[in-house]
């Protein structure tokens, strides 16, 4: 999508036509077997596709879809469209919902399992000023238990699944930062040079790039361990994918920012639409606080003393 | 990408850690940092071992007496050394490291015999005269000169920061031939260290120790014969043992840092605050936890460029990218370990038998990181330049 389409995505609600087309290209099914009407890729391709996806900043409840269209195959062909809530951890405050609009049913994530609930059956209020123009949200205050659709087991996998996919968006935020950074750097002169060649634009880059590579290691690292392609404890590969990835996305989008100058202060330009992505990312799956806390408690357990 | 070691590769592992069972508890323990005969029987002795054990130039070809093992089976070699705690390559580090292997890619066949088996078996000890007082990060700056005199060269001038100049048999030693060219006028010597008009100074480090030295070179007559690569050539030598200087040498460092962070945890179920253990401490766990995703993704960037090394034969830029991570990432893991001593990191030894496991003077060990083999700041340069492609620094000529 070029950057102009996202700007006037970000004024419409959901696109049923674009999700048709996700639904198309398997966007939606990469991880549903084949026998399903998958694409039956193991991880290691999702977090591909799904980088991209974040790089492009493609909007809509695509982390859900790939989650559940192996339990719902309609989901992956675009028939029946679900977001979700990760109560997996709950906390006091608002629940705050994802792609509403367009919707059919809510997955509900938590220590029990994996549950649905048809939005019919839920009173939910938009939240008029969502920080991030493409990912609309609402607001429910009571959920109602629904239909049991997997058991816990199912859900930690899902769950595993969804930080790793969220990482490989993360990353995909950190990689396209960059890339405007990099060409605006280049550009851009001031005192008849391109900020490009000022070493305080240069080394912000630097460091810009080098989270970039890290996230990019601890994603592909984390999706070959997942896959059983490693010899790593998976858990503990994922924690780290997303706490990196979603510090790469953040840093790397507020750097963008900045080299922008003024110009990062404005609506049209690329660098707010990926910092505020970021926000919503990083609050999606585990924050970063919640994974280093997961991977203090294993490095403890093998501290023996 | 395919984590998993093949068959061959945990064959290699359990035989290297097997051997290492024995070998490391019968080295005892190393000796005071003050006792420069000792340091060097102990540095050398464990290469001996090594060396005996087929283990010694880890990635060297067969062909010159090393194991020419792969780039996986040498990540695995750090790996099993690290968690052996064996001990580290000490004096032996630039021979082994960038000295020998400069020789087997440039030098003659002569000076290939002179010295490759000596530095594998620890029986020469080797430094790097580069760095002047005036020729730092711009390292083509120097001006050590050189002039011919029939079969020799005369050489005169000064080098500074030499590690283990003052211990060293041989010194890789970087001299200016021609003063009309800055990068082609520079030559690649083999200097031995008992020659007439070297002197060395020792320059005590932060540590209270000289690990390095000044070195001043009075018609120090060296023959022509020990030119490695050719006359004025010696810009691209050096940036052949660079390469190798900065090549794998981090992957044992950064394997170390997981360890660290193992022990850290242990540190903290072992300090007390407010009446409980520090593990406790949510902030601190959280901290733990963070640095060691950390190292964790470094390591992953190591294995990513191990792999695809493998597969397209071409070593990238990584290297830069890597040794500034990982230097950083190095110094944030000590900081905190002597944060978490409190006051007892007042003293650089244990206090009342309370184990600091070294954290003090390893961390000030973690200062010279971002300053030697490339600084930070110029890797940051390197990075924005040949990755990113930003405009060059300006450059003097
Ligand atoms: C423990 C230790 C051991 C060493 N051992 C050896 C050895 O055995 N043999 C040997 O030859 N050398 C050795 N060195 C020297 C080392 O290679 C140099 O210290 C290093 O190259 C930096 O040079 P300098 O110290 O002259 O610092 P300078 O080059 O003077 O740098 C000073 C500061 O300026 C910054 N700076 C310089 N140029 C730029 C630029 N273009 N852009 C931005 N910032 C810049 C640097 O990053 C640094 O922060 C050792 C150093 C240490 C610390």
């Amino acid at each position: 999508m070029p950057f102009e389409a996202v700007v006037e995505q970000a004024v419409k609600p959901f696109d049923g036509a674009l999700w048709r087309d996700l639904a198309e290209l398997g966007v939606l099914s990469l991880r549903t077997r084949e026998n399903d009407g998958g694409l039956g890729l193991g991880m290691a391709e999702a977090v591909l596709v799904f980088a991209e996806l974040g790089r492009r900043l493609l909007p809509g409840p695509l982390i859900w879809s790939a989650l559940i269209a192996g339990l719902l195959p309609e989901v992956g062909k675009g028939g029946l469209v679900v977001t979700g809530l990760d109560q997996t951890r709950p906390a006091s405050g608002p629940l705050m919902i994802e792609h509403w609009e367009g919707s059919n049913t809510l997955i509900v994530l938590d220590v029990e399992g994996v549950r649905r609930i048809e939005t019919d059956a839920l009173q939910a209020r938009a939240v008029e000023t969502p920080l991030d123009p493409l990912t609309p949200v609402h607001q429910i205050h009571a959920l109602p238990p629904g239909e049991r659709l997997a058991d816990s087991a199912t859900c930690q996998r899902l769950w595993s699944e969804g930080a790793l996919l969220t990482a490989a968006q993360q990353l995909g935020i950190a990689v396209a930062t960059l890339e405007y950074a990099t060409s605006y750097a280049l550009e851009r002169e001031q005192f008849d040079r391109p900020i490009g060649s000022f070493q305080a634009i240069k080394h912000m880059l630097a460091d810009m790039l080098v989270r970039k590579e890290q996230a990019m290691a601890a994603v592909y690292a984390a999706a070959a361990t997942m896959d059983g392609r490693g010899v790593d404890d998976p858990q503990r590969m994922i924690s780290t994918a997303k706490l990196i990835a979603g510090e790469a996305a953040h840093k790397n989008a507020r750097g963008c920012l900045q080299i922008y100058g003024g110009m990062g202060y404005v609506w049209e330009m690329p660098p707010h639409f990926y910092l505020k992505r970021a926000f919503v990312l990083e609050n999606g799956f585990g924050t970063m606080d919640e994974h280093a806390d997961r991977i203090a408690d294993r490095l403890g357990a093998s501290a023996t003393r | 990408m395919d984590l998993r070691y093949s068959e061959a590769d945990q064959v290699f592992r359990h035989a290297l850690r097997t051997w290492l069972a024995e070998a490391v508890p019968a080295r005892g323990k190393s000796p005071s940092i003050h006792d420069w005969e000792a340091r060097r029987a102990y540095d050398t002795g464990w290469q001996r071992k090594l060396f005996d054990a087929g283990y010694a130039g880890i990635n060297w070809p067969k062909e010159f007496g090393g194991r020419g093992a792969s780039l996986m089976e040498e990540l695995i070699y750090y790996e099993e050394m690290s968690r052996a705690n064996a001990p580290g390559v000490g004096m032996n580090f630039v021979g082994v490291r960038h000295g020998g292997p400069t020789l087997i890619a440039e030098g003659t066949d002569q000076q290939k015999a002179d010295h490759l088996p000596r530095i594998l078996r620890g029986e020469e000890v080797w430094c790097q005269g580069f760095s002047e007082p005036n020729a730092g990060s711009d390292l083509a700056a120097l001006r050590t000169s050189a002039v011919r005199d029939g079969d020799h060269y005369v050489v005169n001038g000064q080098k500074i920061w030499t590690s283990f100049g003052h211990v060293a048999d041989f010194c890789e030693l970087l001299v200016r031939t021609d003063s009309n060219s800055k990068h082609g006028g520079i030559s690649w010597l083999v200097m031995p260290m008992d020659l007439d008009g070297i002197e060395i100074r020792p320059l005590p480090t932060l540590h209270g120790e000289s690990d390095f030295s000044e070195m001043f070179l009075e018609n120090v007559r060296i023959p022509i014969e020990n030119r490695v690569g050719e006359e004025n050539d010696g810009w691209r030598v050096t940036n052949v043992t660079l390469r190798f200087e900065r090549g794998t040498a981090w992957a044992a460092d950064i394997v170390h840092l997981q360890q660290t962070l193992v022990s850290l945890c242990e540190l903290a179920r072992a300090t007390t605050r407010d009446e409980e253990t520090a593990w406790n401490d949510r902030a601190l766990r959280r901290e733990i936890g963070h640095l060691s995703a950390e190292v964790e993704s470094v390591w992953a960037m190591v294995k990513l460029q191990v792999s695809e090394l493998a597969k397209t034969g071409v070593p990238g830029l990584g290297g830069s990218v890597i040794k500034l991570a990982y230097t950083e990432l190095n110094q944030r893991v000590f900081e905190l370990g002597t944060r978490l001593l409190g006051r007892a990191a007042l003293s650089r030894d244990d206090v009342d038998g309370m184990p600091s496991l070294g954290m003090v003077d390893r961390y000030l060990q973690t200062l010279s990181l971002t300053i030697a083999a490339g600084s930070s700041q110029i890797q940051r340069n390197i990075i924005s330049e040949r990755m990113l492609g930003m405009p060059k620094e300006p450059r003097a000529n």
